[in-house]
């Protein structure tokens, strides 16, 4: 057993810093690249553009991303584990078998793990009992049923881990916990047993600190983000991992960001519910025992992390189709610059209601005033310029467009001195809506598939 | 006597669908009491009047010197859904940090 591995974060999310990975991979030494592709409703996307084209569904930048360090992660013997394959995690083998032979690289081995993409056997799932109704509000699934788009089931670490011990250099799932991903290596490499809570747990929590990239390394750090030095080169995040479930997180020397127990406590803080319950398809992880401490420069030593068993259910992640939106905006300058966007406002309102147009909502806010502070934002005495961000969202795609129609006659037909209308007319955009619901374990099985080059 | 909890704590704040979720972090410590008398749910929900919606939930994080807040119904819908420009609640933390407390309360 290796005294240590480490595992590197190579993207946070679908558009992340496109050279993190390659800079992972080339300034300094690392075991594992971990990355990240799926938002909730980036399945949605990725099923409709497999619609339209069967061999597509994944996420395409990983392959001339794989292409760019494809000879020094072989040579090296890193392995890649990503969730990119979303709904098409084959066709993203394919093209990454295709790279290696463009490349002149002799042997590869990458793994698939399919299985989450339930939406085919929904209606079988349903009719064996298995209700998918919405987790946080109770409504039964028969009122979107019809709209639909995508339905997968959340894997944890295990199917990665079965991956990895059939000799997998590269790994493609679809969707897995982002947690899972940092996880497997450690299982992999230090045989932990499928019930040690603990470690199982401190795994997910170095899952947690690596999942959104930058944001522990220095990154969107509130603390005193004067104090991050270099972000232009920032570097992404390592969990120096050890076999009884310790951790070290850190980053490459010289590196610009900064890994302090400040910026790694606002990481773990990041989108976390009630903190006793972080539950995964791995364990159930208590975020109040997590003991950290600075350990040396950008190291923060992570110890002492308890779990609980895994529940009986994986979450299932669905999307469906819930109307339109379209958002405009205009630019108001001083003098009376609120004043004027304000009455804009209200003439645009007024046509809206003249043509006939309902929509559920309308939403107006001042983009240099009040968007994110609302009734709490100061006062500002006579601000140079307001942006004016009106929105609507309906179920009427003609009431939506007709909308986005009705932005740009504003500049000539309402208050005056108003700019910034060069982005063209709004379009409506789909609104995918997004439906948590919950599937017992037995009911789903993951599938691990090895091909070699 | 007043002050602003950005001088006692930092912050982070994101999304899970119409949730929105804020971590608080003393600066020091010697400051998490001073978070953990203060920072009620009932004080959290009146200063965010008017922009979360429902209720809001605390948990306490004493390992970490940290308070975490849910506020359900604060993000006009969530996802893709929300016409707010801060449809994640990315600035929400900010939001809490400019809270004027007064010590004397606490």
């Amino acid at each position: 057993m290796r005294p240590s591995i480490r595992i590197a974060s190579g993207q946070g999310f679908w558009g992340d810093l496109p050279n993190a990975p390659i800079d992972q991979v080339r300034k300094g030494p690392i075991d594992y690249l971990v990355m990240d592709y799926l938002a909730e409703v980036t399945m949605s996307i990725l099923q409709k553009q497999k619609l339209k084209d069967p061999s597509l569904g994944y996420a395409r930048d990983l392959i001339p991303l794989i292409a760019e360090i494809l000879p020094e992660i072989v040579s090296r013997g890193i392995r890649v584990i990503t969730n990119g394959g979303g709904v098409n995690p084959l066709s993203c083998r394919d093209a990454l078998f295709e790279v290696a032979r463009r490349k002149g690289i002799q042997r590869l081995r990458i793994a698939v793990v399919r299985g989450d993409d339930i939406l085919r056997n929904i209606d079988s799932l349903t009719a064996t009992g298995a209700p998918l109704a919405n987790m946080e509000t109770g409504e039964p699934l028969s009122s979107i049923r019809q709209r639909l788009i995508s339905a997968n089931v959340y894997f944890g670490a295990a199917p990665i881990v079965e991956a990895l011990q059939q000799g997998a250099q590269i790994v493609i799932t679809g969707r897995t916990t982002d947690t899972g991903l940092t996880l497997a290596p450690m299982i992999h490499e230090f045989g932990w047993r499928q019930d040690d809570w603990d470690r199982l747990a401190s795994g997910t929590v170095a899952g947690h600190i690596l999942e959104c990239g930058a944001q522990a390394s220095g990154g969107n750090f509130l603390g005193d983000w004067r104090s991050v030095p270099d972000l232009a080169h920032v570097g992404f995040p390592i969990a120096e991992a050890f076999p009884d479930g310790t951790f070290v997180v850190t980053k490459h020397q010289g590196t610009g960001g900064l890994v302090s127990e400040a910026t790694v406590k606002e990481q773990l803080l990041y989108e976390l519910g009630d903190p006793a319950f972080y539950i995964t398809p791995d364990c159930v992880a208590d975020f109040t025992t997590i003991r950290l401490e600075g350990a040396g420069p950008d190291r923060v030593r992570v110890w002492g992390v308890k779990g609980r068993p895994a529940t009986e259910f994986y979450k299932v992640s669905m999307a469906y189709q819930d109307g339109y939106t379209a958002v405009g905006t205009l630019t108001y300058a001083w003098p009376d610059a609120v004043e004027k966007a304000r009455a804009a406002d209200r003439i645009l309102r007024i046509r809206l209601a003249d043509l006939g147009l309902s929509f559920e909502e309308i939403r107006s806010e001042l983009l240099g005033l009040d968007s994110s502070f609302g009734p709490r934002s100061a006062e500002i005495a006579e601000p140079n310029e307001v942006v004016l961000r009106i929105g609507v969202r309906g179920q009427d795609r003609d009431a939506v467009e007709r909308f986005g129609r009705e932005i740009a006659p504003l500049v000539l037909t309402g208050p005056p001195s108003v700019t910034g209308f060069a982005g063209g007319r709004p379009r409506p955009s789909e609104v995918i809506a997004y439906w948590p619901a919950l599937l017992r374990k037995a009911l789903v099985t993951p599938l691990v598939e090895t091909a070699a080059l | 006597m007043k002050a602003q909890l950005i001088r006692y704590a930092h912050a982070r704040s994101g999304d899970k669908g119409d949730t929105a979720n804020i971590g608080v972090i003393a600066r020091k410590p010697e400051y998490y009491p001073l978070l953990v008398s203060y920072l009620t749910a009932e004080r959290v929900a009146e200063h965010f009047s008017g922009i979360c919606l429902g209720k809001v939930e605390r948990f306490e994080l004493p390992n970490l010197h940290a308070l975490n807040f849910l506020l359900h119904e604060a993000l006009g819908g969530g996802g893709t859904k929300s016409l707010k420009n801060d449809a994640q609640g990315k600035t929400l933390s900010c939001v809490m940090l400019r809270m004027e407390m007064d010590i004397d309360d606490a």
